[in-house]
């Protein structure tokens, strides 16, 4: 057991260490970095392009329990939260929540 | 040392109809009920959020260690999906730099830097003057982390009373929160361009290497954007 408890603990501090490099050595490199130059507008698209194909990937190519709920589903609960969020004028609370309750019902009942 | 008016300026960012409370809330419940079904105990699993606080890299980790995976391929693994870190700290810090403020607040709040802090201040950084981002930032980063930190607790604690539905439900709110948060950052040809493609280009490399396909996917297209936004 204790075997096992260190083992956990040193996956941990690899896991944050392995997290933490990739900000240190960007605040490392922002140092030179103006925010009105160009590398910093080409950063600015890579990291919004990152997060979209990050997002598109989670929704279709889950990894964990989402994988479960059709592909159809998922796209369709996730189109309907984004109008939401628009006609909200902007409300995160009421898509987020809606999306949960959407999932759940058409995952059981279609 | 840290200015208390922006810092709890920045701290407040977690209440409001805009808060990633309710997002973060939901995917760290499910990261500490994964964590306990995994073997962690609630120490363990607390101090994994305390310190990582990324939450695809929690996964990695979470699935590397089922299978029993070298420390040395965990670290790859993690590396390799936490990369996005880098470009995305590119992308803010340079916002946030100022002369008056001492290094060590910018090499320690860069832990913060993750997709919900960094999109709430990418929203918000023109409302405070430069000298004070940084303490603003620090209060985004404090608050958010709570959150996470409070929500594997509850996670972990409840996970004999989360079902597979509840479990699915809880999954699809944090694309869901990220998803709206995109859309209202589309302000710019160059923006909105990086978001489009990269949401069709991310998907489309899977085809080609699943595990480089967000790192492919996003350089490619956030390399196009920039070029048709700068031509025009």
């Amino acid at each position: 057991m204790s075997e096992m408890s260190s083992n956990i603990i040193l996956v941990i501090l690899v896991t944050s260490f392995a997290t933490y490099l990739s900000r240190f050595l960007g605040v490392v490199s922002s140092e030179k970095i103006d925010a009105t130059s160009k590398i910093f507008r080409w950063f600015n698209c890579i990291a919004y392009s990152i997060l979209a194909a990050l997002i598109a990937r989670i929704v279709i190519f889950p990894a964990g329990v989402l994988d479960e709920a059709d592909l159809w589903i998922r796209l369709f609960v996730l189109i309907i939260s984004i109008i939401i969020f628009i006609i909200s004028k902007r409300n995160l609370v009421y898509p987020t929540v809606l999306s949960a309750i959407l999932l759940a019902l058409l995952n059981n009942y279609l | 040392m840290i200015n208390s008016k922006y810092f709890f300026k920045g701290f407040k960012s977690i209440k409001g109809l805009d808060s990633p409370a309710l997002a973060l809330g939901a995917s760290f419940i499910a990261i500490g009920a994964l964590l306990k079904n995994i073997g962690f105990n609630l120490e363990q699993s607390i101090f994994s959020t305390f310190l990582t606080y990324a939450l695809p890299g929690s996964l990695v980790m979470a699935e590397s260690f089922l299978v029993g995976a070298s420390l040395i391929n965990i670290f790859l693994a993690v590396w390799l999906v936490n990369t996005r870190l880098y470009p995305m700290t590119i992308a803010l810090m340079p916002l946030l730099l100022h002369k008056s403020q001492p290094r060590w607040k910018y090499y320690l709040s860069c832990h913060f830097i993750a997709v919900s802090a960094w999109l709430i201040m990418k929203d918000k950084y023109q409302s405070v003057e430069k000298k004070h981002r940084i303490d603003f930032w620090i209060g985004i980063g404090t608050g958010t982390w709570s959150i996470a930190i409070v929500s594997t607790i509850i996670g972990f604690l409840a996970s004999d009373y989360l079902n597979k539905d509840m479990m699915i439900g809880l999954a699809i709110v944090n694309p869901v929160y990220f998803a709206c948060m995109m859309v209202g950052a589309m302000k710019s040809l160059q923006i909105n361009l990086s978001i489009i493609l990269g949401a069709i280009l991310g998907p489309l490399f899977f085809f080609v290497s699943p595990e480089w396909s967000i790192l492919y996917g996003g350089v490619l297209a956030g390399t196009l954007a920039y070029f048709v936004g700068e031509l025009k």
